[in-house]
């Protein structure tokens, strides 16, 4: 039962890594355009990252 | 065997002016655009697909200036938005962005596929907009400007709340379940009682804030209902999140056996899942229609004081200034004619099929289509045009008619919220006072009672549906904009429609063709190619593609001359002495020759006799009521066999129409139906339809086809039942359970498992609608 007690926070953790991670993606515009994104990976040039939107710059 | 043109794909017309490879100049000019940047590869990466062409350049196409449309910013880099009309593959988006970022200057250039949006941003001085904008042009696309604080944003913000809050509350009923799993499981194997009161205080960590995050849609809806003193479906759903997040919060501080964190948590998610679904498909709908709307917005071409001309957008031309129109626009302001004569098509405004003639001192609105001759108008306050203000005035109280529809949603929570509560009262004093039990006990039941109760089948049994059903109908080109537009939709008993550019084409077509013999035609389609007159270009759609020939003459108010060949209207070049014909004519006048007569009519829409005929099977009963004069109006009536038909309606007169019929529903698109479609139980307009109308209107539909009209109304009634049996399902379930509540027989975990269950059935259930036949 030792185990528990790294076990559940390591599980917290990560859990709360993904769920950061997608509130990032979220917030620097990702989820925007699904359609797009998902042909884009097909272009083979050099894609720049998107800058990040209006909003969070000025804060 | 013809060669296909290099850029579009279409044949190569013989002596084509775009030279051996291209079927007409813009195509050549694109081409060598491409080229000329370098990205040839375009033409391999574009998706061959047999009914999707490479734009043809429009060259007559409106400019529009973007200077004025420039968003500034601190830094000095200058940001556009706009619109992008002719996006179908990720290589436009590919040949967008690369054909802009080449340019010297060019920061940004970054197209949204999903809602054809691009953003440009540049910086420097000395670059002219318009020619950045002007090689997209060249390729084909038309971009149109828009404010991106005015579209949607405020759509946009709440759907991204409501997507943080479900992912919060997505991970939180994860790592909850698990804890509980471990409970349960714990349950039959003997988990000791400091473990699982570990497990709860980790439940009660991980749920309470997700709640007090992912409930805050909920909760801020609720309370404002609770203001104005009504009651929602979130009312019910607050009281049961809340009351059992707190109930549970209590039991684990004085570590009893049972809590319903997960059960809190998880309901939330669910109820999140189903109302995102429902902005989403909403928000989709109705950035598509605002697309089609913001892409109708043409550039007005104003004459300045020192003589020269500018386009401005239409918001931005104030009273008293002069205005050009040309021959073929849309008047784009109300005003007065200050110069010029010319034929106005005014069927978007009144319904009339017949252009009026109008000349210096007459009034023109806004929608009207200026056919011949060019005007100089002066603006007058679209407020003191009377007809105006008379659609506007009737349409606001209209729609103040329209408010008091309550979603059958909401109806239902307003009976069965109070009954759930004083349900789960009851059982809170039954066991208090008669059974004996110990406050804490009692009040424990009741919670289970509101939990058990708590309408998650019930709250999703509406969204889930109504996203299915909007799904479907946008693939089909239907835009639904309203949120209980479907639920009107199969109430409709009636169904009304207007004649002008809804059951018609609302364009002039050729019908004489076979009558006339194929020279004359081909030299007819050839002068009135340099044409932007309605009536040449129905004559060149009626033949196809044609050359055009060179040094023909636009001679204001007549026609158009070529050499000694004369192509225009009656008392021109025509026989006067020959019968009148039904609709427009055009005269081909060639030396030494009979002058030879084109007719046209606005033809119905080609499947408008299918539809009639089976909406008529299913028992709708029918009504035309148009603007434009009787003749016409039977002829189209008797042609259809509506038997109900009315000519010369005014706007009020559509709108007293309405008011005798049984839940009609309105199907329009010029100016003097918009009140009619305020004012109807339910509306829908084609998207060639008038600014006004398709923002009155529940519904937009696209495409050349009345056949929309029947597959909405299907949907609809479709989802009725859907709708139905999902409340059917929820309250057999609720019927089952709730005796179990109030009985004390409800753990946490049969709580879970009856919530779980309950919601996929009715989204089950709902599915069914996502494909199949009506």
């Amino acid at each position: 039962m030792e185990s528990l007690l790294y076990l559940i926070p390591a599980m917290l953790f990560l859990g709360g890594l993904g769920l950061a991670g997608f509130l990032w993606a979220l917030r620097s515009g990702q989820y925007d355009d699904m359609e797009g994104n998902a042909s884009r990976i097909l272009f083979d040039d050099d894609d720049k990252p998107l800058p990040a939107p209006e909003e969070e710059k000025k804060k | 065997m013809t060669k296909a043109c290099l850029h579009c794909g279409d044949p190569v017309p013989s002596l084509s002016e775009g030279g051996d490879g291209f079927c007409c100049k813009g195509c050549e000019g694109a081409y060598n655009l491409i080229n000329g940047l370098g990205l040839k590869t375009y033409y391999e990466r574009r998706t061959i697909d047999p009914e999707i062409k490479a734009l043809r350049p429009d060259e007559d196409g409106a400019m529009i200036n973007y200077r004025a449309h420039i968003i500034e910013e601190e830094d000095a880099t200058k940001t556009l938005y706009l619109m992008v009309e002719g996006i179908h593959c990720a290589a436009c988006v590919w040949l967008i962005e690369t054909a802009l970022a080449k340019q010297d200057g060019v920061l940004q250039a970054r197209v949204n596929m999903s809602t054809r949006r691009l953003v440009l941003k540049w910086r420097g001085d000395d670059i002219d907009p318009n020619e950045l904008v002007g090689t997209i042009n060249a390729l084909g696309y038309r971009l149109v400007p828009f404010d991106p604080c005015l579209l949607n944003s405020e759509n946009q913000k709440s759907e991204k709340e409501l997507l943080r809050a479900l992912a919060v509350a997505g991970f939180a009923t994860a790592n909850v379940m698990l804890f509980s799993v471990s409970v349960w499981a714990g349950y039959s194997q003997g988990m000791m009682e400091s473990t699982r009161d570990l497990m709860h205080w980790l439940s009660a960590l991980v749920a309470m804030p997700a709640v007090a995050y992912a409930g805050r849609p909920f909760f801020r809806s609720a309370l404002t209902a609770l203001k104005s003193g009504r009651t929602n479906m979130d009312v019910p759903i607050s009281l049961a999140v809340i009351l059992t997040a707190a109930m549970s919060l209590v039991q684990v501080i004085n570590s009893e056996e049972h809590v319903y964190f997960d059960s809190s948590i998880s309901l939330l998610f669910f109820l999140l899942i189903g109302r995102y679904l429902d902005r989403r498909a909403r928000g989709r709908a109705r950035g598509a229609a605002e697309h089609l709307l913001g892409l109708n917005a043409v550039a007005v071409s104003v004459l300045l004081d020192d003589g020269t001309q500018s386009l401005l957008p239409p918001d931005q031309v104030k009273d008293g200034m002069t205005v050009l129109s040309t021959a073929g626009e849309r008047i784009a302001v109300d005003g007065v004619i200050v110069d010029g004569q010319s034929d106005i098509d005014t069927s978007l405004i009144s319904g009339e099929s017949v252009p009026v003639t109008v000349k210096t001192d007459d009034r023109v609105f806004a929608g009207t289509t200026n056919l011949s001759g060019a005007l100089k108008i002066k603006v007058t306050a679209t407020g003191e045009s009377t007809l105006l203000a008379e659609i506007v005035r009737l349409m606001e109280e209209a729609e103040a008619g329209r408010a008091k529809y309550v979603a059958i949603a909401d109806r239902v929570a307003q009976q069965y919220g109070p009954v759930v509560n004083v349900l789960a009262l009851g059982t809170f004093l039954f066991w208090f006072f008669i059974a004996g039990a110990a406050w804490h006990e009692a009040l424990l039941t009741a919670v289970a009672v509101l939990i058990i109760t708590c309408p998650c089948a019930l709250a999703l049994a509406v969204p889930v549906v109504q996203v299915i059903a909007s799904g479907r109908l946008m693939r089909q080109g239907i835009l639904v904009k309203t949120g209980t537009a479907l639920e009107r939709l199969a109430q409709v008993k009636h169904v009304v429609f207007d004649k002008t550019g809804t059951l018609t084409q609302g364009r002039a077509e050729l019908v004489n063709r076979t009558e006339i013999d194929d020279e004359a035609v081909m030299l007819a389609a050839s002068i009135a190619a340099a044409s932007k007159h309605p009536l040449s270009r129905a004559l060149c759609r009626a033949v196809g593609r044609v050359s055009v020939k060179s040094g023909v003459q636009e001679i204001s108010g007549n026609g158009l001359a070529w050499q000694d060949v004369r192509l225009g209207s009656r008392n021109w070049c025509g026989d006067e002495a020959a019968p009148l014909s039904a609709g427009p004519e055009l005269w081909l006048n060639q030396p030494d020759k009979a002058p030879i007569c084109f007719r046209f009519e606005d033809n119905l829409r080609r499947d408008a006799q299918d539809v009639i005929t089976q909406l008529k099977a299913q028992g709708y009963g029918l009504h035309l009521l148009s603007g434009d004069r009787t003749e016409p109006v039977r002829k189209v009536a008797e042609d259809l066999a509506i038997d109900d038909w009315k000519a010369q309606c005014t706007p009020k007169a559509k709108c007293d129409a309405l008011e005798k019929l049984d839940h009609p529903l309105m199907v329009g698109d010029g100016l003097n139906d918009a009140p009619a479609l305020a004012a109807a139980h339910v509306s829908l307009s084609p998207s060639t339809a008038i600014d006004v109308s398709q923002t009155a209107a529940d519904a937009v539909f696209q495409g050349d086809r009345l056949r929309p009209v029947i597959e909405a109304l299907g949907v609809a009634k479709k989802a009725e039942i859907l709708v139905k049996q999902n409340f059917a399902l929820a309250f057999i379930y609720n019927g089952v359970t709730i005796p179990l509540a109030v009985a004390g027989y409800v753990t946490p975990l049969i709580a879970a498992v009856a919530m779980s269950t309950s919601s996929l059935v009715v989204i089950a259930n709902a599915l069914r609608l996502s494909r199949g036949k009506l």
